[in-house]
């Protein structure tokens, strides 16, 4: 590819995101910084070719460490933003159980 | 081995449709290409699944399915010698951040987050590194086995914007977890440094086009770990919801010039997602507290000390005390109540007790809102989360914009760990630091209780609040859990 047709991908992809983040809810701004960090970890395919390609043992090392830093932010970051969405509920109690006093 | 004889198969496969795989790295299989495409797509749908509660989960297993597309993809398009190694670099990586994401408070989300931002900086610059020791493997290679130029500029800045996040993300995660003062560090001519070192960096990136020595990468990523650590040492502790969320746009952009470096719509993509949603989160904190954004970024702004400058409380004033007793009275005769929490509340861990409160109230008949501010908690959205964790339902949570209007016709604003959001002075006194901030009009409820530890203390920005003298207001000084738990006690009689 190249460096144009990049830059259109990515100049289009700052305006998607734009109106996308958006329309987030901001009650769900911390899940969303949550979920964007995990995301952002996508960095993970970089260090994927540094470990499988041969031609640099330093660059492998690099690579796998790479990965081990990506792995922590990839599985905590949507760990977590699952546990904090699992919180969010709507309101479910139409009959408190001390009605009667 | 059987998973990795059945990748070697289809690998097998792949080669006899398209070109040798040396060649792959160069001239991209377009089917590789498309599968990062949908990886990307699939993070659009992530985000955007978060536009309301209900969808959320399931935009989050967009993300979980975008990431598997992208980790697989590249796995089976490369050669997979290592792929032992890498199996166990994942696993070790996973296993922590599944633990860690497991045992963390909801009150300590904030200092995760910017430990998490500093792993991406930090994996950014590692790649970078990588890029340039093999950069056959990433195709980058022009002409006579050197680095193609383009390509050197966009290391060199992926590599500089990676470290900045990096050492930028320590201090922030420091400051927020409380293992360093979270008042801000002013060095003499500060201004002058950043900007030189910036110019140095970009100058340096310059020069590398022409020379491709790794003393140059070297220096880049030094001077940028510094940068980063000076950009955020002078931010003071009342700062941190922007610094959290400018830093989640720099791990954006790390992403998206290492996507840049190695041709890749999927982090092409995602980098602008994210870089794209730090920032807008960044101007929502900004404008939350009037404040602009280089000014945050200058720094100097609310030092955790407290009560210093001429604004310290003047207790001379007179203020009434109220008691438990008289806030749970007026709360049970009230029609509505306003819940207005603040950090002071996650600091007293009494999101629970308030949620019983609130209960208590809603048997009685009362009906009970909580007002967030958008810069309440140390994070964008981190008091919704806290009071989630509650069981506090999302739709009874609302927004400033939303309910400031319904004070008028509130009989109890009851304000807990809360200050400078419902600060008058920011409507009336254009001397005031949060002159201009929008704020909660607590003024025009009929009857407000505000827990308070003392009447020593003021909020972030120092500035005494006229809330705490007004007719209608009682002061209930106590520890915000003890004090809820007073008022319960009193309900449930």
């Amino acid at each position: 590819m190249d460096f144009i047709a990049i830059l259109s991908i990515f100049v289009l992809a700052c305006f998607v995101g734009y109106y996308v983040v958006w329309s987030v809810t901001p009650a769900l701004h911390t899940p969303l910084m949550a979920v964007t960090n995990a995301i952002s970890s996508v960095i993970i395919v970089g260090a994927l070719i540094a470990a499988a390609e041969a031609g640099s043992p330093a660059a492998k090392w690099l690579g796998l460490v790479g990965i081990v830093l990506a792995s922590v932010n990839i599985f905590g970051g949507f760990a977590v933003t699952e546990r904090m969405l699992a919180m969010y509920k709507k309101k479910e109690r139409p009959a408190p159980k001390k009605e009667a006093n | 081995m059987s998973l990795s004889s059945f990748l070697s198969v289809v690998v097998e496969q792949i080669d006899i449709v398209e070109a040798p795989v040396e060649a792959a790295a160069h001239a991209v299989n377009p089917w590789v290409a498309f599968a990062y495409l949908v990886a990307g797509v699939c993070f659009i749908f992530a985000l955007r699944g978060l536009s309301h509660p209900t969808t959320s989960r399931q935009g989050n297993r967009y993300g979980m399915i975008g990431m598997t597309i992208a980790v697989v993809t590249t796995l089976i398009t490369h050669d997979l010698a290592s792929l032992p190694e890498i199996i166990v670099a994942i696993v070790i990586g996973g296993g922590i951040g599944f633990i860690i994401a497991r045992k963390i408070a909801m009150t300590d989300m904030p200092q995760l987050v910017a430990a998490f931002h500093s792993l991406v900086g930090l994996a950014a610059v590692l790649v970078g590194w990588a890029a340039y020791l093999n950069p056959g493997a990433f195709g980058i290679l022009g002409e006579g086995g050197a680095i193609s130029p383009v390509s050197r500029v966009e290391m060199g800045l992926g590599i500089a914007i990676g470290a900045i996040t990096f050492s930028g993300s320590i201090i922030a995660f420091l400051k927020l977890a409380g293992k360093m003062s979270g008042a801000p560090i002013m060095l003499p001519g500060r201004h002058v440094i950043n900007l030189g070192t910036l110019a140095a960096i970009l100058g340096l990136t310059a020069y590398f086009t022409q020379d491709q020595s790794f003393w140059i990468i070297a220096v880049i990523t030094v001077l940028a770990f510094i940068i980063g650590f000076l950009l955020i040492i002078p931010i003071g502790g009342a700062d941190m919801p922007v610094v959290v969320s400018m830093l989640n746009s720099y791990s954006g952009w790390a992403a998206a010039a290492m996507g840049f470096t190695l041709h890749n719509t999927a982090m092409i993509i995602t980098g602008a997602l994210v870089g794209a949603s730090g920032a807008i989160l960044s101007y929502i904190m900004c404008k939350a507290m009037n404040r602009g954004f280089l000014s945050v970024i200058a720094g100097g702004f609310g030092s955790d000390a407290g009560g210093g400058g001429g604004g310290a409380a003047q207790t001379d004033r007179p203020w009434k005390r109220g008691s438990a007793e008289d806030a749970a009275f007026m709360m049970s005769q009230a029609e509505q109540v306003i819940i207005i929490p603040g950090y002071g509340m996650a600091v007293a861990q009494a999101q629970h007790v308030l949620r019983e409160m609130t209960d208590l109230l809603k048997e009685k008949g009362v009906t009970v809102k909580f007002a967030i501010h958008p810069v309440a908690g140390r994070m964008p959205g981190h008091m919704n989360v806290l009071l989630a964790e509650a069981n506090v339902p999302y739709d009874e949570v609302f927004e400033l914009e939303d309910i400031n209007g319904e004070f008028a016709q509130t009989d109890v604003a009851f304000i807990i760990g809360a200050n400078d959001v419902v600060n008058p002075a920011a409507k009336t006194d254009k001397s005031s630091p949060i002159y201009g901030m929008p704020v909660f009009e607590v003024d025009k409820a009929k009857q407000v209780f505000f827990i308070k530890r003392s009447m020593g203390g003021v909020g972030y920005a120092g500035v005494d609040n006229d809330v705490f003298y007004m007719d209608q207001t009682m002061m209930l000084l106590a520890d915000a859990k003890k004090m809820v738990e007073e008022i319960n006690k009193a309900l449930a009689d």
